[in-house]
C-alpha cells in the first residue's frame, strides 16, 4: 500500500509491507482485484518529502519480476498484477525532478522504471484497474479526470515546483491536456511510445523524434503474443471437443467410452488444429498473409495447416479420414482460424473500430456458415 | 510507414479535420500513433488517411475541436460482446492479452 493515497486513508509515514488493498475491477468479470503481492521486493526504501515518505522503487527488475511477466504472458494472474495507484521515487528526486504518468500495471509500471535506472524522478502511477496504458486510456480510466484527482491524493503540489507531467504517448487516447491544464495547473508533455526512449526524449529536451512516436507491430511483439493466444482459445477448444467426444458416447442402447474418447480425438483434429493455425501462424505471418482484413489473413492461415495435414495424410495413406471427415476439415479449419484472426484484431496495433464492423459484416456470416456445415459433416462422419 | 503489408482496410475510417478551425498547436502530430497529420504553413493536414485507426488521441487533445472522429477499439471481441450485451464495444482486456486494444 502506498504511504501517499488516498485510498489508503493511512498516516503518511505508513511502513511500506501493509497489508494488501483490494479494488474492484469495472470490465469484465467484476471480481476482486488484489492489490500487488504483499512482497514489493520493487521497493528499495523511502522517500521523504514535504508531505511525507514516498516509497522509493528501484529500476532493476528481479527474477521475480521476469518470472511474473512470463506468467502474465501465459494468462495467469492477470489480474493480481495491479500495483497500488500513487506517487512514487526513482533515485534521488528533488522538487524539481521530472514526473513520469504511468499505470498501475505491473508490466506497465516496470517498463517505466527500468528505462528510468540512473535518473532521479517522480512516478504517477493512475489506478487504471491493473489495465496496461493503451487500453486504458481507450477505456478512460487512464484519464483526464483520474490524472487531476491523483494529482490532489497524492499531495503532488507540494512535492514538486515545477507544474509538468510526461505522458506515455499511448495515454493520450483518455487524455486531454488541456483539460488537465485547466482543472489542475498542470502541463501534460507527451512522451514517446516506447520506455526505452525516454532517456533520449529527456536528452533532447523533451522532444520525440517522429520515430519515437510511431507504434510498429513487429514480429517479436507479435510473437510475444502467440502463448496468451493458444491458451485463451485452446481453452474454449478443449471444451468443445469435450463436449462433441461425450456427446459421441451415446449410441444404440449403451454409452461408450471407447467411443466417447475416440470421436474428442476426431473432432480435436479440426478444432485444435483451426485454432492452433490461428494462435500461431497469425501472429507469426501477418505481414504476408493474403488480405488486409484479418479474417481473410486468418482463412489463409487455416489453409496452410490444411496443406500441412494434405501432406500427412499423403506420406502416411492410412491415416486418410473419410469423405465426411475430409470436407467437416475443410470447412472447420478455414472457419475457426478465421474467426481467430478477426480477434486478433484487437491485439494488433492498427486496426480501426470502422475497418473491424467492416469486415466483421462480410466475415461473420461466412464464417458461421462454415462452422455449422462443417460441424455437420462431422456428424455426418460419425455414421460413415 | 508500418512494417511491409501492414495497413488495414482502406476507405473506412471517420477521421474529420476542419482547417478552418486549426491553431497549429500540432498536438496532434504529436500524439497520433500513425502519422497521420502534417502541420505545414500553422495549419494541420492529414497525410495518410488510412493508416488512422480511431484511437481518439488527436481529438480528445484538439482544443479548438477541429477534429472528429468516431474513435473505439478496433477489436472484434469487444464488437461481438458489445453486440451480445446490447452495449457499446468495449475492450474487456481481462481476458484478453496484455497487449489487448494495442
Amino acid at each position: 500500500m502506498m504511504s501517499i493515497s488516498d485510498d489508503s486513508k493511512l498516516p503518511l509515514a505508513v511502513d511500506e509491507c501493509c497489508q494488501p488493498a483490494t479494488t474492484t475491477v469495472c470490465c469484465g468479470g467484476g471480481g476482486a482485484l488484489a492489490v500487488h503481492p504483499q512482497n514489493r521486493t520493487w521497493v528499495c526504501g523511502n522517500q521523504s518529502t514535504s508531505a511525507g515518505s514516498v516509497p522509493k522503487i528501484a529500476t532493476q527488475l528481479t527474477w521475480q519480476d521476469r518470472i511474473e511477466h512470463w506468467k502474465v504472458r501465459w494468462n495467469s494472474g492477470r489480474m493480481r498484477y495491479a500495483i497500488a495507484p500513487g506517487l512514487y521515487a526513482v533515485g534521488n528526486p528533488t522538487s524539481e525532478s521530472p514526473v513520469f504518468v504511468s499505470a498501475n500495471f505491473k508490466m506497465s509500471f516496470d517498463r517505466l522504471r527500468e528505462a528510468l535506472d540512473g535518473l532521479d524522478g517522480w512516478i504517477l502511477v493512475l489506478d487504471t484497474k491493473g489495465i496496461n496504458v493503451w487500453c486504458a486510456a481507450g477505456k478512460g480510466t487512464f484519464g483526464t479526470e483520474e490524472i487531476v484527482k491523483r494529482i490532489a491524493a497524492t499531495r503532488l503540489p507540494e512535492i514538486i515546483s515545477h507544474r509538468k507531467l510526461i505522458l506515455p504517448q499511448l495515454g493520450a487516447p483518455g487524455v486531454a491536456a488541456h483539460e488537465v491544464k485547466r482543472l489542475s495547473g498542470f502541463t501534460v508533455r507527451y512522451g514517446p511510445i516506447r520506455a526505452g526512449d525516454i532517456q533520449a526524449f529527456l536528452k533532447d529536451t523533451l522532444k520525440a523524434t517522429p520515430e519515437m512516436r510511431q507504434v510498429h507491430f513487429p514480429l517479436r511483439d507479435r510473437l510475444v503474443l502467440v502463448p496468451v493466444e493458444i491458451v485463451q482459445w485452446g481453452t474454449w477448444g478443449l471444451l468443445i471437443v469435450a463436449v462433441l467426444g461425450l456427446l459421441s458416447g451415446f449410441g444404440a442402447g449403451i454409452y461408450s467410452v471407447e467411443r466417447a474418447l475416440f470421436h474428442s480425438v476426431r473432432a480435436a483434429t479440426p478444432i485444435l488444429g483451426g485454432i492452433l493455425a490461428g494462435a500461431i501462424l497469425i501472429p507469426w505471418l501477418l505481414p504476408w498473409l493474403p488480405g488486409r482484413a484479418f479474417a481473410s489473413k486468418g482463412g489463409w492461415a487455416g489453409a496452410i495447416w490444411l496443406v500441412l495435414l494434405g501432406l500427412i495424410v499423403l506420406l502416411n495413406p492410412h491415416l486418410m479420414p473419410g469423405w465426411a471427415d475430409s470436407t467437416a476439415w475443410l470447412l472447420l479449419i478455414p472457419a475457426i482460424a478465421s474467426f481467430v484472426g478477426m480477434n486478433f484484431t484487437g491485439a494488433s496495433t492498427y486496426t480501426s473500430l470502422s475497418g473491424v464492423r467492416k469486415e466483421m459484416r462480410v466475415a461473420v456470416p461466412i464464417q458461421v456458415g462454415a462452422m455449422i456445415t462443417g460441424l455437420g459433416f462431422w456428424i455426418a462422419g460419425r455414421f460413415a | 510507414m508500418m512494417a511491409t503489408g501492414l495497413r488495414y482496410l482502406p476507405d473506412v475510417v471517420t477521421l474529420q479535420l476542419d482547417p478552418a478551425k486549426c491553431n497549429g498547436c500540432k498536438l496532434c502530430v504529436e500524439v497520433c500513433p500513425h502519422a497521420v497529420f502534417a502541420v505545414e504553413s500553422k495549419v494541420a493536414r492529414i497525410v495518410d488517411r488510412d493508416a488512422c485507426m480511431e484511437c481518439g488521441a488527436c481529438a480528445r487533445n484538439c482544443e479548438p475541436g477541429a477534429l472528429t472522429v468516431d474513435s473505439g477499439v478496433g477489436c472484434a471481441s469487444a464488437i461481438i460482446y458489445g453486440a451480445l450485451t446490447k452495449s457499446e464495444p468495449i475492450c474487456g482486456c481481462d481476458n484478453t492479452n496484455s497487449d489487448c486494444c494495442g
